[in-house]
């Protein structure tokens, strides 16, 4: 048997497992994990697969901004309206309503910070909700969605032993 | 220089061989290794730095710091085990020492030992050293290499002053359970034989919780449970474990272990203390990953026809081998593919015919691992 949660589990560790890989690691039948998977999507539990990249060993290192946004609220407009003004863009990459000081925290990745200055100025600052943007640019990653970048733990043990 | 007869006596570990054969290799794939292949939580290495920063490098308390026996004595009430933190835990250097106590402690000269085999390399020598002679109970792949009153019968062990063994097991991964190990206990009350519970991978037990014999009726007071930080927690490098018993048989460990170690390394306490409180999570996450390259393991061997029965502990699988001689196989399997693999007779009488599979190893490599030797068998 292989519940949601091993699936989940397995597909945290690694989204490319295989069908049958998975099924042996939880010692159920290859169809079983099949139909668990395709519910945790139907259901929208799992809402895709993207590879962990660390972007500062590509040739054009893309810039990411972590980003506080403070609204004002109105009768009219609620959270979740400009919410969805603002994730719409394609160079949002996550958008999250958070207690403390500011109200919403907004990641926006981009080719340069030209393009993320741009991006912030023209399309999210003008949001008439919005009263306030400060932006701080990444500057390294050490950890990505738990993956830590510089790993050194190297396999120094001895190659056999009791 | 000349090493004393009973020194001499000892040969060499049977491992040893195959060790240098595999780091002749640079390839290899091992599937040889008997630690885990974590590094130990990071709240218990940062423990350990904040230990040294503040200039934590004096001995502790021959016994082990008072607050790490404390935090054992709650750990291993998880396995209906109550032992007095003042009185019945010795922490020691490793689980290895305590084992090597226990022998020093308990065994007089031309004493009979049973060791249960297959098993991890020391005990036979460990007996030696202490002047005891070693007597193989020699478990079967039909018992799943479980201990049971049938094969200590015929190995002789009624005859034993003292009974060694390992569960969950190196080198088979076999486990037992109250139920089972209730037949051992009758056959030690019957027979009044001491026994060494080496527990060292209790918490890497699958399918059924860990069962410890001195939790059984009359038990306690004759047995010394062998448990620590090394598998677990992955701190093998750290060398920390303890051992639990009745006071008189604590403290008359305490007694060589107080003029030998005096303590146990203060640095490697503190990690202890720190995995003991905050790390359980880490262990558990673990302990799910080698569970499931257990099964991704038995899973595959199954496909390919290899045949071996469920181990339900520790980090190892002990298939039967696919052809001839295990040592041949092992060795024709590293030299063709770079696949590390142990000859079970490195292990002990009843080892012949299987070969030990570590699977603390990354699931690619593991897989790679596996790939490699189904195109050698097929």
């Amino acid at each position: 048997m292989s519940s949601r949660a091993e699936v989940l589990a397995l597909l945290d560790e690694n989204a490319r497992y295989s069908i049958e890989d998975m099924a042996r690691q939880t010692e159920a039948e290859p169809d079983e994990v099949r139909a668990t998977l395709e519910q945790l999507e139907d259901e929208g539990i799992v809402q895709g697969y993207r590879a962990v990249t660390d972007g500062s060993k590509l040739d054009e290192e893309p810039v990411r901004a972590v980003v506080e946004l403070n609204v004002t609220l109105d009768r009219e407009t609620s959270y979740d309206d400009i919410a969805e003004r603002v994730a719409r863009f394609p160079m949002v990459e996550s958008l999250q309503l958070v207690s403390g000081d500011f109200d919403f925290m907004l990641t926006v990745d981009g080719d340069s910070m030209r393009e993320v200055s741009a991006f912030i100025s023209n399309k999210v600052a003008p949001v008439p909700e919005i009263t306030q943007t400060v932006t701080h640019y990444v500057m390294t990653t050490y950890k990505k969605q738990g993956i830590n970048f510089d790993d050194g733990h190297d396999d120094d043990r001895l190659s056999v032993s009791p | 220089m000349r090493a004393a007869d009973r020194v001499d006596r000892v040969g060499p570990s049977g491992i040893r061989r195959f060790f240098e054969l595999a780091e002749e290799r640079e390839d290899v794939i091992s599937l040889g290794v008997g630690e885990p292949d974590f590094a130990a939580p990071w709240a218990a290495r940062d423990a350990a730095i904040t230990a040294l920063e503040r200039g934590r490098t004096s001995y502790t308390a021959n016994r082990g710091k008072r607050e790490l026996r404390m935090a054992v004595a709650d750990h291993v009430e998880q396995y209906g085990l109550a032992y007095d933190p003042d009185e019945e835990i010795l922490v020691t250097a490793g689980a290895s020492e305590a084992v090597d106590l226990a022998f020093r402690s308990f065994i007089n000269p031309g004493d009979t030992v049973a060791v249960a085999q297959p098993c991890y390399v020391s005990y036979a020598p460990g007996v030696e050293f202490a002047g005891g002679e070693v007597l193989p109970v020699r478990t079967r792949r039909a018992d799943e290499f479980k201990l049971t009153r049938e094969v200590l019968r015929e190995s002789g062990a009624a005859a034993a002053e003292m009974l060694v063994y390992c569960y969950p097991n190196n080198p088979t991964g076999a486990t037992m359970t109250h139920e089972e190990l209730a037949e051992v206990a009758a056959f030690a009350r019957e027979h009044d034989i001491m026994v060494v519970s080496d527990e060292i991978y209790a918490a890497l037990s699958y399918d059924h919780e860990h069962a410890s014999i001195a939790t059984l009726p009359g038990m306690r007071e004759r047995t010394i449970v062998v448990n620590g930080f090394s598998k677990a927690y992955a701190m093998t490098g750290l060398r920390l474990g303890y051992a639990l018993g009745p006071a008189d048989g604590i403290g008359a460990m305490n007694r060589i272990h107080q003029y030998t170690m005096l303590s146990a390394p203060t640095t490697a306490q503190y990690a202890a203390i720190e995995a003991l409180e905050s790390c359980g999570d880490e262990l558990a996450a673990m302990r799910a990953e080698y569970d499931r390259r257990r099964k991704l393991v038995l899973s595959r061997f199954e496909e390919m026809g290899i045949d071996c029965f469920r181990a339900r502990g520790a980090f190892y699988a002990f298939p039967a081998c696919p052809s001839g001689d295990a040592d041949a196989f092992a060795e024709a399997l590293l030299e063709e593919t770079g696949v590390a693999m142990v000859p079970g007779t490195a292990f002990g009488a009843g080892g012949e015919g299987h070969l030990r599979v570590s699977y603390a190893t990354g699931i690619d490599e593991l897989k790679e691992a596996l790939d490699r030797l189904e195109r050698f068998v097929s």
